[in-house]
């Protein structure tokens, strides 16, 4: 089992008191597993990603990641989980701006000390990026940009990939080919796959998909 | 925030400036008040060569048709007693109008002296009655001079006739009636403004370029705030709302701000000015005899420049950006771009324009001539060293990013790079602060230093008597002679030198001048020629107004002299020649020695004062002792750090001020920076330690390049501006303990600037984090 997430609650304070977010969410993930978390907004899909990767903290229940609960951890261990286990992609790909393409896609494999350059150039190639490891994100366009998101995401070679809307920004055409290397790309490497979507089909493409509304699983 | 930055820089700039014309305003106030007093600016002066008038001449210019007025002065317990004839002084003469002021003349005549109460207090003389009157100038006392002449004990002395502006056409010439009379045309300006015009320069100096440091945040808030309203602004003209419309309301909007806080700095300026002012006045006490009131007024001239300053430096700030916006096209994103990585375009121009204005900078320091080219000079060399500033930081972060090998070194020294633009005004401004710092600290110590080896050349005399005239000074030295190791007499007149008032000189031949008396330029072998009257030497003054060379000849008293030798006589406004005693006996035979320079042992002058009060009955002011004067000049030079001191300390803070508001603002503007970093694995507090470490990093780039900028700073002071508008150049010292402190002090402020911003980013909530990141929650 490489995901364990049990009874987890979430909530935020809101003008009018408390605002539950997640209400008791139970939930796995086996090693090289897909999976695709649906609902509509506000259903709580994106605080359940975030509580996965360590990038938040639960009000209760526990988030089991290789068998460590991650909900308990103080900020530096978060911070080493996020580093060493997880790699996130979100939909505004989020890179680094001062950073070049090539220093995105090493940061988070050098980071964690696990930096290959070999494997770094391969995944530069097959996302076909090899002519523009020099620029700077400004310079690409969205599609390129969440190319350099993926790419950096499985440099680090994670266990567990989170995704969030990742094709959102993009188009039809775009948005396949993308979820079509993060895919063959986690196959290769074993990670695990925990992806928002609002797309059926896309969330068709993956080996589970679990659908949440106003907190719960439906 | 913006609003907060916005008032507090244009306050803090306004306050500066403000306190600093507060304090030159009361300083001016008090030289004019003691100006009109004694009647200079207003009247033409008869004066004699030998300072002392006769009862005589004064009784045949009356006779022979001339409206003159006598007056005598003289210092009496540190106080300047000025006695004045209420019957012939001409109308406009300062000191208590008897008549409005409702004192009858009798009163004046009866003995009867009148100043302000803290004069008062100082004065300590019998049976003379103190009348308090306000409207006399600080440290002097006004009275009948029947009466200044029995206190001062001059009976029958008068220093200066004051000539009536409208005289008779009858009148004889002066020349006919009293040969030896010189009459003075009204000078514009008192000596005392003039000897301390350098000082208020350079405390204008530092207010300008505190205020130049506030105008910095200020231009950085108006340009956010512009930034930041571009969606809101784009969204109201698609509305249709008119384009200078809006125009008009921000202006409204700038103007109403600027009055407030302009309103505010004043005040502030206030507090600064009254703190400021009690070092001040003792300074110029101390350095140049002025007197200056120590308490503060609320003068127009100062807190009206204030306001005026804040909406001007206001309107400067805000032009670009207004520019910008009438310029900006209605389809234009509206996003914010503040801060972003600034467009090479851009980078190149400002670039460009740097290395214009330093070039031309370079060029009026190699071929530039007079005051204007030595304050344009400053001017370039300062906007060109603040353009250039940012360029530079970013090829060294460059350079720096480059060569890094860890991962988290690369991050810092790029993200650094990155937020160049939104600090480099807050850099700039840090900048200007420092090289102000050190150039005006390094020109205040070299002058220190200068005004120490020249006080020894100046006071190589153990100890100095003055007579009270000219049959006391004769019975003096034959006292002296034999209980002294050398008695050198001390006699001058004044006379135009090539149309510029001097003082001459007539020392004795003496080691005492050969080997402390250090020429600027000279012959070789100047004194041993100046000794056997085969020339004179002349001051700095002198020879740089009147284009005077070593070889030039001057005349004295109808006789040539050819000139071997220039010396540094710095705080004398005017000139200043040395012939040897004898060629000084031949021109001016009338002109007897009434000082005495003694060298002896140091340890014999308080028995031998004590002889010359039992003696001769001198006072204390006819005696100044070497060592005790020294200690004095140092003790004020030492007040006058405290000034300067505290205006560096504010204009730093000021800078440091603007580094944190940069910061705080950055600080919530870059989350999405920061937030990718975070999400991969570094955690909230190491990126507040780094941007910490990164404002360190910044503030010890911006003192490297201080350093030269503040010492070429220092050189266009002491080389140039000093030379064109006072006749004299000082040497440069160089302080580098101090240059360390001020860039520790720097890096200090730094830090406390960002101190807080990173204890705000060490403790974001995850939260606010992932906003970044959320589409939805």
């Amino acid at each position: 089992m490489l995901l364990r997430v049990t009874d987890l609650v979430k909530t935020y304070p809101a003008p009018d008191g408390i605002l539950p977010i997640l209400q008791g969410i139970n939930m796995t993930l086996e090693k090289g597993e897909t999976l695709a978390l649906t609902g509509e907004s506000g259903s709580g899909k994106s605080t359940l990603l975030h509580l996965v990767g360590g990038l938040d903290q639960p009000d209760s229940g526990s988030v089991e990641l290789e068998g460590q609960d991650i909900g308990g951890l103080d900020d530096a261990g978060r911070a080493a989980v996020r580093r060493d286990k997880v790699g996130v992609v979100f939909q505004q790909f989020n890179l680094i701006p001062s950073l070049s393409v090539a220093a995105n896609i090493e940061f988070q494999a050098r980071l964690s000390g696990r930096e290959n350059a070999e494997w770094t150039q391969d995944l530069a190639a097959r996302m076909g990026l090899s002519d523009q490891l020099s620029k700077y994100p400004e310079q690409l366009s969205g599609g390129q940009q969440q190319r350099v998101a993926i790419a950096r995401t499985l440099a680090a070679r994670p266990t567990l990939i989170l995704a969030d809307e990742p094709t959102g920004n993009l188009d039809e055409a775009t948005a396949d080919t993308v979820l079509e290397l993060m895919l063959s790309l986690a196959a290769e490497t074993e990670a695990a796959m925990l992806m928002v979507t609002h797309s059926e089909r896309l969330a068709a493409r993956m080996s589970r998909r679990m659908h949440l509304r106003s907190g719960r699983i439906a | 925030m913006q609003l907060f930055t916005l008032v507090v820089g244009l306050s803090l700039a306004t306050a500066l400036w403000s306190g600093v014309q507060a304090v030159n305003a009361e300083a001016r106030a008090s030289y004019d008040a003691a100006a009109e007093t004694l009647g200079e600016g207003q009247f033409a002066q008869i004066t004699s060569p030998t300072g002392e008038i006769a009862q005589n001449d004064y009784v045949r210019l009356r006779r022979a048709g001339w409206l003159v007025s006598p007056l005598v002065q003289g210092r009496l317990d540190g106080v300047l007693v000025i006695g004045l004839d209420p019957l012939t002084s001409p109308n406009g003469m300062g000191g208590p109008d008897l008549g409005e002021d409702g004192f009858a003349i009798e009163t004046f005549m009866d003995g009867a002296v009148f100043g302000q109460q803290a004069t008062l207090d100082r004065f300590t003389a019998e049976n003379v009655t103190e009348i308090v009157f306000p409207n006399v100038a600080t440290g002097l006392l006004l009275t009948d001079i029947g009466t200044a002449q029995r206190l001062l004990g001059r009976e029958d002395i008068i220093d200066r006739l004051i000539v009536a502006p409208d005289q008779p056409i009858t009148q004889q010439p002066l020349q006919d009636v009293a040969p030896n009379l010189a009459l003075r045309e009204p000078q514009s300006g008192s000596d005392v403004a003039r000897l301390t015009d350098s000082f208020h320069l350079n405390l204008t100096a530092f207010g300008l370029l505190s205020f130049a440091v506030g105008i910095f945040i200020v231009h950085g808030a108006i340009g956010l705030a512009f930034e930041q309203r571009r969606p809101m602004i784009r969204t109201l003209r698609a509305l249709g709302f008119p384009l200078r419309r809006l125009m008009i309301l921000i202006a409204a909007e700038l103007l109403m701000i600027s009055l407030i806080s302009g309103a505010i700095g004043v005040g502030l300026g206030y507090v600064v000015a009254a703190a400021l002012l009690p070092d001040v006045a003792a300074t110029l006490t101390g350095l140049y005899g002025a007197s200056v009131s120590g308490t503060l007024q609320l003068r127009p001239e100062w807190w009206l420049s204030g306001l005026a300053i804040a909406v001007g430096g206001t309107g400067l700030a805000s032009a670009a950006s207004l520019w910008k916006l009438s310029r900006m096209p209605l389809l234009t994103s509206a996003q914010p771009r503040a801060w972003g990585m600034q467009a090479v375009a851009a980078r190149y121009w400002q670039a460009g324009l740097a290395a214009g204005l330093l070039l031309v900078a370079l060029v009026l320091g190699v071929v530039g001539g007079g005051l204007i080219a030595g304050f344009a000079m400053l001017a370039t060399l300062l906007v060109g060293a603040a353009l250039a500033l940012p360029v530079i930081l970013d090829r060294v972060l460059a350079v720096g990013a480059k060569r890094a090998k860890s991962v988290m070194a690369q991050w810092f020294w790029a993200d650094t790079r990155q937020q160049l633009p939104g600090l480099s005004l807050a850099l700039m401004a840090l900048l200007l602060a420092m090289a102000a710092n050190v150039g005006v600290s390094t020109m205040v110590s070299s002058f220190r230093m200068t005004f120490t080896g020249f006080l020894d050349q100046r006071l190589a005399s153990e100890f100095y008597v003055y007579a009270n005239d000219a049959d006391q000074a004769e019975r003096l030295a034959a006292y002296l002679e034999p209980r002294v190791d050398q008695v050198l007499p001390i006699q001058f007149t004044t006379q135009d030198v090539k149309g510029m008032p001097s003082d001459i000189y007539g020392p004795a031949p003496h080691s005492t001048y050969r080997d402390n008396w250090v020429f600027l330029q000279s012959t070789p072998d100047a004194w041993a020629q100046i000794e056997t009257a085969q020339g004179a030497a002349i001051n700095e003054q002198l020879a740089r107004r009147m284009e005077i060379e070593i070889g030039d000849e001057i005349t004295l008293a109808g006789k040539a002299f050819p000139v071997l030798g220039i010396y540094g006589d710095y705080g004398n406004p005017i000139g200043q020649v040395i012939v040897t005693e004898t060629a000084f006996a031949t021109l001016f035979p009338d002109v007897r020695p009434e000082r005495f320079g003694l060298r002896m042992d140091p340890a014999d002058v308080p028995a031998l004062a004590q002889n010359l009060r039992d003696a001769f009955g001198l006072a204390e002011d006819n005696m100044v002792d070497q060592a005790g004067i020294k200690a004095f000049s140092l003790a004020v030079f030492d007040r006058t750090f405290t000034v300067t001191g505290a205006l560096n300390v504010l204009t730093l803070a000021v800078a440091g001020f603007a580094i944190l508001m940069s910061l705080l603002t950055l600080a919530t503007m870059r989350l999405p920076q920061l937030a990718p970093v975070w999400a991969q694995g570094v955690t909230r507090a190491r990126l507040g330690h780094l941007e910490v470490i990164r404002a360190v990093l910044l503030a010890l780039l911006t003192a490297a390049l201080a350093l030269p900028l503040g010492l070429a700073l220092a050189w266009t002071l002491l080389a140039v501006v000093n030379v064109e508008a006072f006749g004299w150049r000082l040497p440069m010292f160089l302080f580098p303990l101090d240059y360390i402190r001020l860039a520790a002090f720097a890096v200090a402020a730094a830090v406390l600037a960002a101190l807080w911003p990173a204890r705000k980013l060490g403790r974001t909530k995850p939260a606010e984090l992932l906003k970044v990141f959320s589409n939805e929650r």
